[in-house]
């Protein structure tokens, strides 16, 4: 289908394109192993997290929670804020970005070009003035409507109800699902769908290992664990570092022409770790990862050229996934 | 040869401010016995009194996840890499503020059950 009633309808079916050049070579006779990308960047904002934007606040509405002409509260940066922004204003309602005052300036001109407002939290004060601020916002606010993804159902349940079942119609011999582990929704629905559809599927999390900087100052008595996340639902997790997903993001414009941001590439070394496992247990896979967003947010980062060292040494200290 | 384990930041107090320290054991319990007979105290930082990995503790065996391979019970070989690391989701500003919105949530929920009677 081509044609769509407005932008929101849009959201989801994207491709699910093979990677024949990544994909690992195969003995003579041996079964396949391949490689497929689904290209979450089509979507309506370029990435992902439309999908869940979109069905948290359909959510919202359905619950009477959110009201027409009602303000959203979203204390983020990335992608779910400029989905947010993007739903917010197709739907009427006012958005409301908290952020960090250091982060990039694409982000922040992003956001207001989709209409959504900014308060700036001080970056000096780290993550307790962050939470200072959001306090302090949502005390002042009442009536604002947070949709909180880390434990928001709808949030999961776009992609049981949508990612799960275009994975499984465009590729039904799928052997393993490979995603990214933030807020966690895409691996628990995904994984939640293909798991009661696809016998002996495995479920697999690629989560991003920042530079040392960003887990400074992390106290390990006061971690966090989003709601939605329920392990029993995956079959292994990964942790990439910073030089792996620059590696894979590279690889995967070069190689197959495809332009993703630095998650994407994290989650791509986890999909051809166990690709490569199928090949030396001589077995069969067809293993399908998400294709996050694409490049072009990250531009400025400067990561895309140079040695791998200068790109480390570049997102040292950032959030890149 | 040995296995090798990075310590996050904020552990480095136990290992007199190494970033990699090398200890040795066949599963992950093991190594974490070896490593605190020179690193005293650095054992119940990850490890809960009922032995078990502490919730907000990550740590991977040549990076993966040690909670799908069996835990403390995980097998370890010469020449592994272990990486201990602090729990961290959705980035670090989502991280900070998911707490302040949960209590808000909460709240706002309250209100609209109070509101629908």
């Amino acid at each position: 289908m081509a044609r769509y009633d407005s932008l929101l309808d849009a959201c989801g079916g994207t491709p699910l394109v093979g990677l024949p050049r990544l994909s690992p070579t195969v003995p003579d006779g041996a079964p396949p192993v391949r490689l497929w990308a689904k290209l979450e960047d089509r979507n309506p904002t370029g990435s992902i997290k439309d999908r869940a934007a979109l069905f948290m606040v359909r959510a919202a509405e359905e619950s009477g929670r959110l009201r027409p002409g009602d303000t959203i509260l979203e204390p983020t940066s990335g992608n779910t804020g400029i989905s947010l922004a993007m739903v917010a204003k197709l739907r009427g309602y006012r958005l409301v970005c908290v952020m960090p005052e250091n982060v990039s300036t694409e982000r922040v001109q992003l956001l207001r070009m989709y209409g959504a407002e900014i308060i700036f939290s001080p970056a000096a004060g780290g993550s307790n003035q962050a939470v200072a601020t959001a306090k302090l916002i949502s005390a002042e606010h009442p009536d604002w409507v947070m949709l909180y993804q880390y434990g928001n159902e709808a949030n999961a349940r776009a992609h049981y109800e949508t990612t799960g079942p275009e994975l499984l119609h465009d590729l039904p011999t799928i052997t393993h699902f490979v995603a990214g582990l933030g807020t966690t929704g895409t691996l628990m629905g995904t994984g939640r769908y293909l798991r009661e559809k696809v016998d002996g599927i495995q479920v697999v999390a690629a989560e991003p290992r920042y530079g040392e900087l960003v887990y400074g100052l992390r106290n390990i008595d006061e971690g966090y664990v989003p709601e939605l996340y329920d392990a029993t639902v995956l079959s292994r997790r990964f942790s990439v570092g910073t030089r792996d997903a620059v590696l894979r993001t590279r690889q995967l414009v070069e190689v197959e022409g495809i332009f993703a941001g630095f998650s994407t590439g994290a989650i791509l070394h986890a999909a051809l770790a166990v690709a490569h496992e199928a090949v030396r247990a001589g077995q069969r896979a067809d293993v399908a990862f998400v294709v996050c967003d694409g490049g072009w947010k990250y531009l400025s980062t400067g990561a895309y050229g140079g040695t791998l060292a200068d790109a480390e040494e570049a997102l040292e200290g950032q959030l890149w996934a | 040869m040995a296995i090798e384990v990075r310590i996050p930041t904020i552990l480095r107090s136990y290992t007199g401010g190494a970033k990699v320290v090398e200890g040795t054991g066949d599963t992950l319990g093991d190594l974490l016995a070896d490593l605190d007979s020179r690193h005293a105290g650095l054992k119940a930082r990850l490890v809960t009194e009922a032995g078990a990995l502490h919730r907000f503790v990550n740590v991977y065996v040549n990076d993966e996840d040690v909670r799908f391979l069996g835990a403390l019970d995980a097998k370890l070989n010469d020449g592994d890499s272990v990486t201990i690391l602090p729990a961290v989701a959705g980035g670090a500003f989502g991280f900070a503020a998911a707490a302040a919105i949960a209590q808000h949530g909460a709240a706002t929920a309250a209100r609209s059950a109070v509101a629908a009677r």
